[in-house]
């Protein structure tokens, strides 16, 4: 370790594998539902999906994370986006196909995927 | 690389590792194997989350849900509800949060919501054995920043306007410390930090070494810098194993680094850290004593002046400063003097560690900002008073120490108040006393402490604590006299003003300030041979009334000095000659029929 820069090369380096902890205002969190009635409907594949996609872009404001049951099971597995200073978005009756465009729309671009949300299937 | 979406921090810590911590990690990566997690939940070691009693402790993030008293048996159930399922296991959840729907996160907890925390910022959060966690969270950034941007003078100034006082206890400015060891000419000087820790129930300093050991070593770096030193010492408890362990850790990562060893940065500063383990004595908590004894000397104070700022270690211009105080050092370069001094009253800046102990529910390691209230201490942070027992005093700075009675239970915590009423900050240990707890007693356990950690090099100390505590003894075995108490007096006086070193000089702190604010408790002790917190065993008489004794028998069944004797059905009696106080007649009683006095 010689300079400035590469101390702050490293720092942000590990900043992004200590999001996780983080508890601030800018990070975006993806939660899950993955109770017994989430699991059944598949919500699995879709949170894998979630990591998935989040890693290959390299998004390191993202957290993904996994909740209980969030209350709709016929429309599960379910979604909830939320994007700091933004509503929370709901999508529903999700699958890991749905997740590369909620990824690379709602949460890289910030444009809601209407089509998969909660107001689209009700 | 895979994504992990969750973090498990097990505390590592001396409280979490006796408790079982090591298990708990080797449960959770079985169980997480076993369930597939785990490529995407990491578990992670990391340093003293405060409510060690609770231990052992786990954080699982993000959601920052706070699980206590966890056990090998309980980590399966964690780890398919919360991290599978991503329900938190309630029955785990530190409950002290007023809102229990939001008690899931450790910020919200009223343990955790009124603390500030700099000095602790990394214990808990960080794994303490991986540099590059602590390079993540601004690491290594103030030493970069000093040696790079910033001349010695600008290093010294900006330590002076943070406001920053030695947290070993004394209370000295850390920038005026630093600038007069600048100031001493001369080639070869030292950056030392005293990590000896020796007061009884404290453990402040272990916990930043074992949470969070390179910003101690970042910020003996910095003072190097600052005041032209190349070398220094960290003198280190031998009791405190994991602490020498992660220190060890942290220097050998630092060299690797660059960040320690010749020209740092690419710059032509240079300086290097060696570690010392303590002899076992408190009195090589003392700064001459501590430095004599790093010479490899047999650990005795010495006079001053000189000062170690003039003429410390091996005869060169020192400084010397408390862990905790180094703990703030990179906090303060990185955030500015001006947001540390923000915090805190006029005369005292930034915050204090508590170790807080004694008749408290949440006992444990808080920080503080400085002016906080004693009773938002007690019954917010604390959570109270175990029991429904009445709050009597705190007692702060150990055996050089001083109580503060309930009555003064809205002082707030900073040197001047503390001052002010008799008091004083000490280095950070806080206990809790109760109704139960008897005034004279305390203040003989620290006498007795100073006894024997007395180096016995000037006579005052050697001799005069000795006599203090044996009229201490003598009171609490109801064989005082009022002119004892004239005497404790005298003699403290004298031992204050002649004792060589601040062991002696502030041993008669707890039995004057005891004196001061309980003088009645004392005065029952001698006058009327009586405890009234019911402490004293000498003093005590557990005697059964006739008119509540139902004749049951119980309580001779249980005594075990055959101190009771009876006719089954008319009221039993107590020889007192037989009796031993043992008080397990009292606690079987169903009738209420005994009682001490
Ligand atoms: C008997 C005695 C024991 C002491 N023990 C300690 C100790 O364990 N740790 C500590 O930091 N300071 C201790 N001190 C205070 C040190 O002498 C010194 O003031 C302190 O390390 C300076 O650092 P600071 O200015 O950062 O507080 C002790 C002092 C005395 C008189
Ligand atoms: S005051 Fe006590 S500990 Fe200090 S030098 Fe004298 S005898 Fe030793
Ligand atoms: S206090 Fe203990 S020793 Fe005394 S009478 Fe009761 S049981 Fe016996
Ligand atoms: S236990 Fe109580 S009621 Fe029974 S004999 Fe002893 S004092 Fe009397
Ligand atoms: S040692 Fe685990 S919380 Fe203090």
């Amino acid at each position: 370790m010689k300079s400035l820069e590469e101390l702050k090369a490293l720092r942000e380096q590990m900043q992004s594998k200590m999001n996780v902890r983080k508890d601030d205002n800018e990070t975006i969190r993806v939660v899950v539902g993955m109770a017994t009635c989430g699991i059944a409907a598949g919500a699995r594949p879709v949170l894998n999906a979630f990591m998935e996609e989040v890693n290959k872009r390299g998004l390191n404001n993202v957290q993904v994370t996994q909740t209980g049951c969030i209350g709709v099971c016929r429309l599960e597995p379910i979604v909830e986006v939320f994007v700091p200073g933004q509503e929370k978005v709901t999508y529903v009756k999700m699958n890991a196909e749905k997740v590369p465009a909620i990824v690379a729309q709602h949460i890289v671009n910030k444009q809601v995927v209407t089509d998969y949300t909660i107001g689209a299937a009700e | 690389m895979n994504f992990v979406r969750a973090h498990v921090l097990v505390c590592t810590g001396t409280g979490c590792s006796s408790a079982g911590a090591e298990g708990i990690i080797s449960a959770f990566e079985d169980q997480l194997k076993k369930n597939g997690l785990d490529e995407e939940v990491r578990v992670v070691k990391t340093g003293c989350l405060g409510l060690c009693a609770k231990g052992p402790n786990v954080v699982v993030y993000p959601e920052g849900v706070y699980y206590n008293y966890v056990s090998a048996e309980d980590v399966p159930e964690i780890v398919e509800e919360h991290l599978l399922k991503g329900r938190p296991v309630t029955r785990l959840i530190h409950g002290d949060a007023e809102d229990a729907s939001k008690a899931t996160n450790l910020t919200d907890t009223a343990f955790y919501k009124d603390q500030v925390r700099i000095a602790l910022r990394n214990c808990g959060v960080i794994n303490p054995e991986d540099i590059d966690e602590y390079i993540a969270y601004d690491g290594y950034a103030a030493l970069a920043k000093v040696l790079t941007e910033m001349t010695p003078q600008q290093v010294i100034d900006e330590i002076k306007a943070s406001g920053l006082k030695g947290r070993g206890g004394a209370g000295f400015p850390t920038g005026l410390k630093w600038q007069f060891a600048a100031n001493s000419p001369g080639p070869v000087k030292y950056a030392c930090c005293n990590a000896d820790e020796g007061d009884p129930g404290a453990f402040m300093d272990r916990s930043v070494l074992e949470g969070d050991p390179h910003s101690v070593l970042e910020a003996m770096t910095i003072a190097g810098y600052a005041i032209g030193a190349t070398e220094g010492y960290i003198y280190v408890r031998a009791e405190y194993p994991i602490a020498v362990e992660r220190l060890k850790k942290a220097l050998e990562q630092s060299h690797e680094y660059g960040f320690l060893g010749k020209n740092i940065f690419g710059t032509d500063f240079s300086f290097d850290i060696g570690i010392r383990l303590g002899s076992g004595a408190f009195v090589c908590g003392e700064e001459t004593a501590l430095m004599v004894s790093i010479e490899g000397k047999r650990g005795e104070p010495r006079c001053r002046p000189p000062y170690p700022a003039v003429k410390g270690l091996f005869g060169k211009p020192t400084i010397l400063n408390n862990v905790e105080t180094y703990a703030n050092v990179c906090w303060i370069i990185n955030h500015g003097a001006e947001a540390y001094a923000a915090l805190g009253t006029e005369g005292s800046k930034g915050t204090k560690v508590f170790a807080l102990g004694g008749k408290i529910n949440n006992t444990g390691l808080v920080e503080i900002p400085m002016g906080t209230p004693l009773r938002q201490i007690i019954e917010e942070i604390g959570g109270g008073v175990p029991n429904g027992k009445k709050f009597k005093a705190v007692q702060t700075g150990g055996p050089s120490g001083a109580c503060i009675p309930a009555s003064q239970i809205d002082v707030p915590i900073d040197y001047e108040n503390l001052t002010r009423i008799g008091a004083m900050m000490g280095s950070g240990g806080m206990i809790v006393l109760d109704e139960d707890d008897c005034m004279v007693d305390i203040a003989k356990f620290f006498l007795q402490f100073t006894v024997d950690e007395s180096c016995g090099k000037c006579s005052p100390c050697r001799i005069g604590i000795k006599r203090m505590y044996d009229i201490l003894d003598r009171i609490t075995a109801g064989k005082g006299t009022l002119e004892d108490l004239d005497t404790l007096e005298e003699l403290a006086a004298h031992i204050k003003g002649n004792a060589l070193c601040g062991l002696g000089q502030t041993a008669p702190n707890p039995v004057l300030s005891t004196l001061k604010n309980f003088k009645d408790e004392y005065v029952a002790h001698v006058v009327e041979k009586r405890c009234p917190a019911g402490s004293c065993k000498a003093l005590l008489n557990y005697t059964i009334d006739p008119a509540k004794c139902k004749g049951c028998s119980a309580c001779s069944r249980v005594c075990p000095a055959d101190a009771i004797s009876g006719v089954v059905r008319s009221p039993f009696v107590i020889d007192q000659s037989k009796c031993i106080k043992c008080g397990s007649c009292m606690e079987k009683c169903k009738f209420g029929a005994i009682s001490k006095g």
